[in-house]
């Protein structure tokens, strides 16, 4: 008889994306062809494979559609105000340095009202991994216009099209210190995953930009079509370029899209450089924390 | 005939589990398949939205880039795991 071959009912796994969620908090809000969802599924791909205690993992997010992220993750998590999951951030790390910090947030949350505190913590190398959502303009208020809004797109306050020059973000984490930078779509699951992997495992301020579609404020205000069409923008105007000088990576209204890893270096986190400085200063006299020790020595 | 039949079950090494009720129809799934083996049903889910239906059975490959793009967690691909059945 020749070898049948035949599926056994038992041997499907379950998906893997639910026990890194909080079930009951699905059907999450997010519009038909958003992207967000698509990151997170990355994410938590690019966590189970990490090896990383997941009750050493806390997640914070700030305000808006991307910002609900935190409150999805079946991890510790906290939804700070706007803009503030940064400071929240750097907070959690310094009272438990053992924690693997992961801020989630929308490309108006970390860039225009948490500005400051983006700049001020990739200037201390904190030890964080950022992970930015860039549907270019505020998603949950009604599709205003942000720092990252392309020149020439509208938005619901700028109705004749945007004028301000759109910040740069890969040019600007790397120019205030990040230690490591990328750039991704949503379209790019893989190559993301492995990038969100890399920055989980890197010491001191890792900073990823995820461009995501908005169809319901950005795409369709800019008649540029649902989800599935920015999708595809994405597969076909994206060109790979690791290492690429961030200064040459700005957008451009429905130009190309350079993407990859630009910077992967190091240099002493926060904690690592007040550590160094008290003990040279000090000498014996500085006794680091015992949560401090376990860290340095690991 | 058979020879064709033969051919496609071991070309097969993968399959889907979809959630339909998730399913807000986006078509990314379709769309990103690498071998293009699913197409949105004529039907519609209870929220009114069309969802996929694995058509070319045989061509499926497990490997989940369809679970990867889904923004709402509706369906993921999987290797199958296979016995024969005197097993
Ligand atoms: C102090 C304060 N100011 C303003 C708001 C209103 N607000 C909520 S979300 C948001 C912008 C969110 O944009 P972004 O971070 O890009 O997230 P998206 O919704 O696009 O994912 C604003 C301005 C607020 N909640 N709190
Ligand atoms: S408004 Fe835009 S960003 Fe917010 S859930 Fe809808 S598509 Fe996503
Ligand atoms: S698992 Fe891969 S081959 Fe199978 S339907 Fe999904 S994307 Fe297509
Ligand atoms: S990607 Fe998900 S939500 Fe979109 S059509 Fe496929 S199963 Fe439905
Ligand atoms: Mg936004």
């Amino acid at each position: 008889m020749p070898e049948e071959l035949y599926e056994i009912e038992a041997n499907i796994p379950a998906n893997p994306i639910e026990e890194y969620l909080r079930m009951d908090r699905m059907p999450h809000i997010w519009c038909p062809g958003c992207g967000i969802g698509t990151t997170v599924n990355c994410f938590v791909r690019a966590l189970q494979t990490s090896g990383l205690d997941l009750d050493k993992v806390a997640m914070v997010s700030g305000i808006g559609c991307t910002g609900r992220v935190a409150g999805y993750m079946n991890l510790d998590s906290f939804h700070t105000t706007h803009g503030r999951a940064i400071p929240f951030a750097t907070g959690l790390k310094l009272a438990n340095p053992e924690l693997k910090v992961v801020v989630y947030s929308g490309d108006g949350d970390l860039t225009a009202i948490g500005g400051n505190h983006f700049i001020h913590a990739a200037r201390r190398n904190m030890d964080i991994t950022v992970i930015l959502i860039n549907n270019m303009i505020y998603g949950m208020t009604g599709g205003q216009v942000a720092p990252t809004t392309p020149v020439g797109a509208t938005a619901s306050t700028t109705p004749h099209g945007n004028f301000e020059e759109t910040f740069n973000l890969p040019f600007l984490a790397e120019s205030c210190g990040a230690v490591y930078v990328a750039r991704w779509t949503a379209h790019h699951v893989r190559h993301l995953t492995k990038s969100i992997k890399e920055a989980l495992a890197k010491k001191g301020f890792s900073f990823i930009e995820i461009l995501a579609p908005c169809p319901t404020l950005y795409s369709r205000r800019n008649k540029l079509g649902d989800g599935l069409d920015q999708m595809e923008f994405y597969r076909d105007h994206s060109q790979i370029k690791n290492g690429a000088d961030t200064k040459t990576v700005a957008l451009e209204f429905q130009g190309d899209i350079v993407v990859g890893k630009f910077v992967d270096k190091e240099r002493p986190t926060y904690l690592q450089a007040m550590n160094q400085h008290y003990q040279k200063k000090f000498g014996d006299r500085y006794v680091p924390s015992e949560e401090m020790r376990k860290v340095f020595h690991a | 005939m058979a020879e064709v039949a033969e051919q496609t079950k071991k070309a097969a090494k993968g399959s889907v589990v979809i959630s339909a009720e998730r399913c807000k129809g986006c078509g990314f799934c379709v769309e990103f398949c690498p071998p293009e083996v699913l197409e949105l049903a004529s039907e519609y889910n209870s929220k009114g939205y069309h969802t996929p239906i694995l058509v070319k059975r045989d061509q499926c490959t497990g490997c989940d880039i369809c679970g990867m793009v889904c923004p709402d967690f509706a369906i993921y691909g999987y290797i199958m795991k296979k016995k024969t059945k005197e097993a």
